[in-house]
Parts: structure tokens; sequence; C-alpha cells
């Protein structure tokens, strides 16, 4: 036999490895996740200790040494109450109400109030997945709503309503209003746009390819400020655009482009056979969009469109750069406000600020990421 | 056959029907409407400028502009022209831009892996960190950058020195600025040599290495290449000549250091804001793409006796570039776009200089608007075309 | 007619939102539209303490903003009907253009072409001022001249910027610009310690450095470097509109200049001088040859007060202020303001 030649062979039983100390339990775990070999648990104590380094101080400046009652800026300062200040929340309590509704008039804001109501309802029935009457729900949501608000915010003297310059608008109402009127005008628009870019007509194709890869290319900034500056310009003299609907102009057409790249993938993910088969139904190109591919491409797309929302939620405070008083614009104005002169307002504002813009768009990213479980889940046959 | 197609009249009858003259007269309508449009808008544009009384073309790009810039890359001054002006900020937005790139790739291929960490927490702090920056507004982070930058720093009086004329102040960042000339383009050509020289060595050894499969030092000789052939020049020039290369170092004067290189703190907020923010980005890009990579190939290196890194090296990340490269192409273009939310902290890049101060001062609205959205436009374009082509060369050879 | 189209088309294209909200000038026939809808529409700033500021219930104080009250007295007898536009210096022009506001007073520059080429017309200057720099005591500067070096803080695309790389060219200073598009951020990088020095219009250094957080700590240096006759403005075109905008401030400043103040207004009505009695509506019929009744300064001056008490107790010794009348002085005591006669 040859099988001595075979040197890596081993001739002998190797000794027996020591039993694992811990495979179960708590301690086990902790050995397997953060202390499995050297480099690891460097890593480990290096992250370790820059959680030290970080969260104690920003749960001592947003919650132990935060002032939470107050008038004005001596309760948030140092040298007034003798103890280390954190954040100020007294200056947001303070000013609350002029973060949720700018300058609007206080006797009339029982209709921003209505406003959020309405809005609420209508997010609701268009998100909830199993929601009664989804088709009264997109009327109500595309049609009523945004008619409704108009005439609410605006006012009209007819029904009684004073009307509110749009000047007077501001804070979180305005930040709501501009994502809620971008995603109103943007999806229809969005929805036209990519059919267009999948229409077999040359002009049609080429004028939406033209539009959404304009529009895709440049920042949303220059956007706003084109909006700004040229829609007067294109306009009869003597005809003012509201200083509000500029921006809004802006918003709507830029997130339109986005939305229209999303729904082409819905599209695009339909499969041919549907196509096919609703046109030997003998169904005409609209009857066909309507009532076959659409229903199924923007129910694929859901996550999409809410992703894009985020976006646009999270870009209306660029409105802030051309002049409205959205609720960033609302905190810049407040910090730099001589009665709350102190020096952790500013930090206090942005945070109260990116808590809330924290929680929508964290929301709204659970929600798609829920939806597209589901839908993942309803493919899987 | 042929009675039934004579006999089969148009299916209703009626030319309105006819899917071609349909769909022409779609289109005919399109390009009225849209004609119609841009028509109407130039008539009124026209009329509107005329009335008050500005003036249109691109004239405008000669005048003196009469206004100052703190940041530039090219000599600039009150008296430059509007053009100028536009240089100087174009330079500036690709400046951050190009940083900012580098930086975010970074951060995010370290996120992104770090999100996939066995280590549990740091998966953890990773995901956190997507999470937290991922959901708040850009423009807010760089108002609080800017401040955070700002508010800790000493003023000028009190500069941080580091030695060696490295300061820190809340005016920026300064450094010795090194002064080029006479002997000292020697250094610099040696240098460009040593680069040229590092890669086509480094090209040579992967060949080599794919043939043969000997290994090279490639990084030792890269690095003795890249610093030790300038250091050469600098060192023989300087015992020929004396030393070719002075630095300007900062110097206080009554308000601020003067001379050396200044780094401005609107420029490192902007990138901080940008960087931290992309990051966040790529690294789920990224996160994407390891996760497409099928667990067969990493098991595969593992029994193939690879260390994790060079599995991740040599095995993982490049699969996974086909699938990182697109998304990851348009993070660095909202990166640029995105650089535009200078103007919210005062860093002269193209749109606060052109579309801001320029536009103002000019009343050039039409122009300034379409100079600086022909920019983006072209800059998203070529980009677009370099990552495409990059693309097809990575595409996975179907078979 | 094609016009009219256009404009309709575009007006649907931009949606229902804008047909709604676009609204048409009217450039004649001011006083009657006022009247009717029963209130002055002003354009004001969007907050400069001491010259229009809304406070946290909307209610509206300044020396501007007085302004615009004296003329709803004048057309009113009641100082509250008036409403304020917040607008900012990009677009306030453009809202008195397209008849947005009835009257401008906000702090804005009479200059040539604003008054030739713009369409619109300024009725006279109430406040004259120029621009200066505002700096840190500590930094222990006098004049603006030793500001070689510094790092200067301003808004940008404004004549504020152009002046101020004017200033240091011709005095050949070098110093770097830190530009802002809005007064809040530019203000607030100036308080950080970003800039050595924060320039703008010496009215708004004054009130800026209420803003900062530790006032005391800043002087406004002596240096004027620019003229800034700041005034209220009209649409072009309506002559009885800009008269009684124009004549409602030299009520004020006759009224200061023969003492008669919202206190003894009522006592004035009785008085012998010829002057007075012309201007409070006693002698004459010079309220009706504006449109408006001869009691129109009367109740300019019992309902808001002259030129004197608008001007101390928003921006002078009354107020946080604290500006001199310096220029803004009657030209009886040195300054420049001159209310021209009532006869």
């Amino acid at each position: 036999m040859a099988v001595h030649t075979l040197s890596y062979v081993q001739t002998a039983q190797a000794d027996t490895l020591p039993p694992p100390l811990l495979v179960r339990g708590p301690i086990a775990w902790v050995r397997q996740n953060l202390f499995s070999s050297i480099p690891n648990t460097i890593l480990t104590l290096v992250v370790v200790y820059l959680l030290y380094v970080v969260i104690p101080p920003v749960i001592r400046f947003l919650i132990t040494d935060a002032v939470w009652t107050g008038i004005d800026r001596n309760a948030c300062r140092e040298d007034v109450i003798h103890r280390p200040v954190g954040a100020c929340w007294a200056f947001v309590a303070d000013r609350l109400s002029y973060f949720t509704y700018g300058s609007y008039p206080i006797p009339e804001r029982w209709r921003v109030d209505v406003f959020f109501a309405l809005m609420a309802v209508g997010i609701a029935w268009m998100l909830w997945l199993k929601a009664p009457a989804k088709g009264l729900g997109a009327l109500y949501f595309f049609v009523v709503f945004p008619i409704a608000s108009f005439i609410l915010l605006t006012g009209w003297s007819a029904v009684g309503l004073t009307p509110v310059p749009t000047a007077f608008w501001g804070g979180i109402m305005l930040t709501l209003l501009v994502s809620i009127v971008g995603i109103v005008f943007s999806l229809p628009f969005g929805i036209l746009l990519a059919l267009g870019r999948r229409s077999k007509l040359p002009l049609v194709r080429l004028a939406s390819v033209i539009f959404i890869e304009v529009v895709r290319g440049v920042p949303l900034i220059t956007v706003l400020i084109m909006a700004n500056t040229m829609l007067p310009l294109f306009l009869p003299q003597g005809v003012s655009v509201d200083r509000l609907l500029r921006p809004l102009v802006g918003v709507s057409l830029f997130s339109a482009a986005y939305m229209a790249e999303v729904v082409r993938g819905g599209l695009q993910a339909v499969p041919k056979g549907q196509y096919e088969g609703a046109m030997s139904l003998g169904l005409g190109y609209g009857r066909m969009m309507y009532f076959i591919v659409l229903p199924q491409a923007l129910r694929i797309v859901i996550p999409g469109i809410v992703n894009t929302f985020i976006g646009l939620f999270k870009d209306t405070t660029l409105v802030s750069i051309v002049g409205l008083l959205d609720l960033v614009r609302a905190i810049e104005a407040s910090r730099v406000d001589p009665i709350w002169a102190a020096p952790t307002v500013s930090y206090t504002g942005y945070a109260f600020a990116a808590l809330f813009y924290w929680i929508c768009c964290f929301g709204m990213s659970r929600y798609s990421i829920m939806v597209e479980r589901k839908l993942a889940a309803g493919q899987r046959r | 056959m042929s009675t039934i197609a004579q006999a089969a009249p148009p299916s209703r009858g009626s030319v309105l029907y006819d899917p071609k003259i349909r769909g022409a007269a779609y289109q005919i309508l399109l390009v009225v409407v849209v004609a119609f449009l841009i028509y109407s808008a130039s008539v009124n544009a026209i009329d509107n400028l005329r009335a008050a009384k500005i003036a249109s073309g691109f004239g405008f790009l000669e005048n003196t502009s009469g206004f100052d810039v703190n940041q530039t890359l090219v000599s600039y001054g009150a008296t430059s022209t509007y053009g100028r002006a536009f240089v100087v900020g174009l330079l500036n937005t690709l400046l951050v831009a190009a940083i900012g790139i580098v930086l975010a790739t970074f951060l995010g291929f370290f996120i992104g892996v770090a999100r996939l960490s066995p280590n549990w927490i740091v998966a953890r702090v990773a995901t956190a960190y997507v999470e937290l920056i991922r959901n708040l507004p850009l423009l807010l982070q760089l108002l609080f950058w800017y401040i955070a930058v700002l508010r800790p720093l000493p003023d000028a009086r009190n500069s941080v020195s580091f030695g060696l004329g490295f300061f820190l102040n809340n005016r920026g960042m300064y450094l010795p600025r090194p002064l080029i000339d006479g002997d000292a383009w020697y250094v610099v050509i040696a240098l460009g040599i040593g680069v040229v020289a590092a890669l086509a060595f480094g090209g040579w050894a992967h060949r080599r290495q794919m043939t043969t499969g000997t290994q090279y030092p490639v990084v030792r000789t890269g690095a003795l290449l890249i610093l030790g052939l300038p250091a050469l020049v600098w060192i023989l020039t300087g015992i020929t000549a004396g030393n070719p290369i002075a630095f300007e170092i900062p110097e206080q004067t009554r308000f601020n250091l003067r001379g050396g290189l200044q780094v401005f703190p609107e420029f490192v907020a902007l990138t901080l804001g940008l960087v931290i923010y992309t990051a966040a980005f790529i690294a789920e890009v990224v996160r994407a793409g390891i996760l497409a990579v099928s667990k067969g190939q990493t098991e595969a290196a593992d029994a193939l006796g690879l260390r994790s890194a060079t599995t991740l090296k040599l095995v993982v990340i490049p699969q996974a570039m086909r699938v990182i490269t697109p998304p990851l192409t348009s993070q660095y273009l909202n990166l640029t776009k995105n650089s535009s939310l200078a103007v919210a902290i005062g860093y002269p890049d193209l749109v606060q200089v052109f579309m801001g101060t320029v536009l103002n001062q000019t009343g050039q609205a039409i122009e300034c608007v379409a100079i600086t959205m022909a920019v983006y436009l072209a800059i998203s374009l070529i980009t677009s075309a370099v990552m495409n082509s990059y693309n097809r060369r990575m595409a996975m050879v179907e078979r | 007619m094609t016009r009219q189209i256009a404009s309709m088309a575009l007006g649907l294209g931009v949606g229902l939102l804008g047909a709604a909200l676009a609204t048409g000038a009217s450039a004649q026939q001011t006083l009657a539209n006022v009247k009717q809808k029963g209130f002055v529409q002003c354009g004001s700033n969007t907050g400069l303490a001491g010259f229009g500021v809304p406070d946290a219930k909307g209610e509206w104080t300044g020396f501007d903003v007085d302004y615009c009250r004296a003329v709803a007295a004048a057309v009113f007898n009641d100082p509250k009907k008036v409403r304020f536009i917040p607008l900012s210096s990009k677009d306030r022009f453009t809202a008195l253009q397209s008849g947005e506001v009835d009257l401008l007073v906000r702090n804005s520059t009479a200059t040539m072409s604003r008054d030739t080429a713009l369409g619109i017309t300024f009725t006279g200057v109430n406040y004259y001022d120029g621009q200066g720099f505002m700096v840190r005591k500590k930094l222990g500067v006098s004049s603006a001249k030793e500001l070689s070096g510094a790092s200067v803080c301003t808004q940008q695309g404004t004549t504020t910027e152009l002046n101020l790389a004017d200033f240091f060219r011709r005095n050949n200073l070098k110093y770097e610009v830190v530009a802002f598009a809005s007064s809040d951020e530019t203000f607030k990088a100036y308080d950080t310690g970003r800039c050595d020095a924060f320039t703008t219009d010496s009215s708004g250094l004054y009130a800026e450095r209420l803003r900062a957080s530790a006032p005391d700590d800043h002087i406004v240096l002596p240096e004027i470097i620019s003229k800034e006759p700041l005034g209220p403005s009209v649409r072009k075109g309506d002559a009885q509109w800009a008269d009684i905008v124009k004549w409602v401030g030299y009520a004020m400043l006759n009224a200061e200049e023969n003492g008669v103040t919202q206190a003894n207004v009522d006592q004035m009505l009785k008085s012998d001088n010829p002057e007075v009695k012309r201007l409070l509506g006693t002698e004459g019929k010079f309220g009706e040859g504006i449109g408006l009744t001869n009691d129109w300064a009367y109740r300019v001056v019992k309902l808001v007060g002259n030129y004197g008490e608008s001007f101390e107790r928003n921006v002078g010794q009354g107020s946080p202020l604290k500006i001199k009348r310096g220029l803004n002085a009657l030209w009886t005591q040195g300054g420049l303001q001159y209310g021209i006669p009532v006869r």
C-alpha cells in the first residue's frame, strides 16, 4: 500500500478540540457577534467608544440639560440660570404656533386645522391598501380635496371666509401644502409623461423624453429660481402670478418628471400579454391603459411613488431659498429673533425640524417597505 | 381571400378611427400647442423686457461685474467681467462636486459594507446612520453643519496653530501655499512622470500576474515612483540651484490671517453635508449590489481559503459593481446637483454667483437661467455617457 | 386678442390655482378702489425692527408701517384699515406694478432708474439713509478705512454688494466678501463670528444690531459710503393717489414743524396760526383738493402722530434702536426733512 506516501494524510487521530465554552445564551451571542476575531473585537471597541462619545452628549443636550419652560432668552442662558443648558425647548413651545401656521391670522387658523384634517382623511384613504371605495378616494384626493382646500385657505367672501393673502401662509402648513400640491399635480402629469415616453408617436415621445431628461438633469433650485423669476416674464404685462404659486408650479413640474420615470418602470413591468390581451378584446388605447395596464402598473410602483414623495417632501425645504416661509425658513427667522437670542436656540430649532421631517419620512419609508413586502407576497404563487 | 379583403370596409367606416390619422392629429395638436405656448411666452417676454428696460442677449457677459467673490480658483476681482464670474462659479461647483464624489464614495462603500458586517453592533450603527441621514432634508443638514463648523471654532485673532503654517479659525483653515516657479517645474514634471510610471507598472504587473501568477509589490513600487521621483529631483535641484519650492506661510494681520491657502468654512460645511448625505444613499446602493451577488460566490471563495477582505475585494465587489454602477452614477449626479444648495450657506457656487448675484444685478433672468441649466444638463449628459460606456465594458458577457 | 388668448392658454397651463390667484393690475382710480375695498393694501418689509415688523399676533408696527397707517387715517379715519403684505427686496416693485399692493413703504431707495423705468413713482423721502458698516467693539476699529484685510458679510444681489466692492476698490483696501441670499443668514453669519464687519443701510444696521446675541458689543462706524434716500412709492399714472401719499408725508412734517402733536392736536384746532389752521383744515379746502375731507391732516396727526413722534417712537430715542435724527431732523434743526407748505 502506498498510502503513507501521501505526506499530507494524517496517520494518527488528531486530538479532539476542547468543547465550545458556550453555544447558546447571551455570552455566546456576544462572543459570536461582537468578539469573534481580533479585528472584530477592535472594531467593536472602536464603535462602542464612538457611541460613548456621541450618544451621551446628544441625550444630555436633548433631554437632561434641556430647558422646557420659559418666556424669553433668559430661560436658556447659562449665565442666567447657572447650569449647563441643552436644547431650549421653551423656544419651540413659544414659537410652535408660528412654526405650524406661519403668520396666518389667528382667528382664521381653524381653517388650517380643517385643511390638516381633510388632508389626513385623503392620505389615509389613498395609503390604506384595503380601504373601501378607492375610486371615490382618488376622486376625493385629486379633485374634491384640492378645490376645498383652495377655497378654505385662500378664503371666499361669498361663503363668509375672509380672504387670507398667501404671503401670510407659512410653517408646517406651507410645507405640507407644497408637498401635497406636488403629489396631486405630479401624479397625473407624471402618468401622462410616462405614457408619452412609451408612445408610438415619435413627436409625443420626443417631447416627453426632452421634458423628462431636461428636468431630471438640473437641480430643483434652478427650476424654482426659474419659476420665480421667469414665470412673470412669460405672462402678459399686468398679470402677476402669486408668489406662492410660482414655486408650486416649479415643484409640480419637477416631481412630475421623476414620477414619470417611476410610472414608466411600472408600465414596463406589466407583462406584454396583458397589452395583447386587451388589444385582442378590441379595447382602444385609452381603455386599455385605463382598465388593464395602469391599474396593474400603478400597483407595482406604489413603493416607488412613496419614495418619490419622500424625496419631494424633503425637497420642499428648498422653497425657503426662493423666499417662502416654510418650516425651515420659519425656524431660520425665529432663531435670529433677539427675544430668543441664546446660544443653543439654533440647534434646538434644527433639532425640532429634524424630528418633524424624520418622523414623516421614516414613517413613509416604513410604509413603502410594508407595501413592497405585501406586493411581493402577492406575486409569490 | 381577396373577396374577404375587399368586402371588409374600414372597421368603423370613418377616417376618425384610423390609428395613423389619429396619431398624426395628436402630434399636430401637440406641436401646435407647444409652438403656441412658446410663441406667446416669447412675445410676452419681449414686451416685458422692453417695458422693464432690461437688455437681452449674451452681451452682458462682457460687462464689468462690480462685485467680489471670496473663493476663486482663477484670478477674479470686481473689475472682472460677468463671464469671468461664471467661470469662477462653475469651477467652485466642480471643485466641491469632485471632492464630494470621492469622499462620499469611500464613506458610502464603507458604510454599505458595514451594514452587512457580521459584527452586530457595527451593522446596527451603520443602519442607524443610513436611516437617520436619508430621512432628513439635505438643506437642514447643511444649515446644521454650517453652524456646527463655525460655532466651536475660535475667532481669527485666537487661531489654533498646528505649526508649520497650519492654522484653524472661524474664517477657515489656512495652509502654507507652495509657490511654484522656475526650477520647481522640474519637481512637478517628475511627479507627473512618477504617476504615469506607477500606473504603467501597475498595469504590467496585473497582466503578468494574470498570465504567470507571479505577484509584484505594486503598491510599494508605485509609492516609491510617485513620491520618490519628485523628492529626488527636489533634492538634486536643491543642491544645484537652491531650494526650488518656497511656501507662503499665512500671517496674522489685524483682522485675518493673510496669505497661504485658505479653505473656507462654507466649503467645508458644504462638502461635509454633501458627503454625509450622499454616503447614506451610496451605502444603500452598495448594500443592494453586494446582496445581489449570489451567496455561492462568497462560499466558493471561502472554500478556496481566501480571507474575507480578499473575498470582498476580488470576488464580491467586482461582481457587485455591475449592479452598483448605474444607481451610483445617479447618486454622483445627485451630489453634483445638490451642490447647488450652496446658496443657503453662502458658498459661491454656480447657482449662488450666477443665478443669484449676476441675475439680480443684470436682471437678465432668461439668459442666466438658461446658461446655468445648460451647464448642469451638460454635466449630467457627459457623466451618463461616461458611466454608460464604463457599464458596457463591465457588463456580464452573456453566454 | 391674440394676447388675451395667449394669457388664457398660459393661465390654463399654470392651472386652476394660477388663474384664481393671478391679480390684474389697475393703474387708475386707486383711491376709489381702496375705498371700495375698505382698506389700504401696503407692501411692507418682511420684518425689519423699527421700520416694519409684525408681532406674534400679526400686528404690524414700525416707522414705515406708520406711514401706511397715516394714509389709512387720512382716507378712512381709521389707522387700522390697512393690510400689510410682506415683500422681499426682489419682489417689491413687481408687487406694486401688478397692483398687488396700493402703496409700497418698505425702506426702498429712490433712484432715477427706478422712478423712471419701473413704472412706479416715488412720492418723497421719509428717511435719508446711507450704507454703513457695523463691527464688534473689541476689534477697536473706529473708521471703515481701517477695515483693510477684514471679512465683510453682505446680502447678495443688492446694490449694497456693489457699493461695498466700490468702496474697498476706491480706497485700495483688501477684503474678503461673504455673500448670503437672505438678510437673516447674512446677519446670523456675522453674529456667529464669520465676518469682522456687516454692511447694509445704516438704518438696517441699527435694526439688525438688536438681533445680535449681545447688541452692546457692536458699533456702527461713522462712514456712510452711499446715498440711500428711502421713500414710499406708488404706481405711475394715478396722480390723485400719488398726491394723497405725498401729502400725508408732508402733513406729518408740517405738523412737527408747527408743534402739532398727537396730544395737543385738539387744542391746536383753536390755534390762530394760519399755517396750523390750513394744515388742520379749519381754513381753506385743501383736503378736498386731493379727494379727501378737509380734516385729513388732523386725522393723520390725531391717529398716528407727527413725523417726529413717529420717528422717536419707532426708531429714535423712544425705541430700542436709538437712532439719532441726523439727516432726518427738520430743516430748522439742521436736517433735510422739509415739509412743503400747505397753502
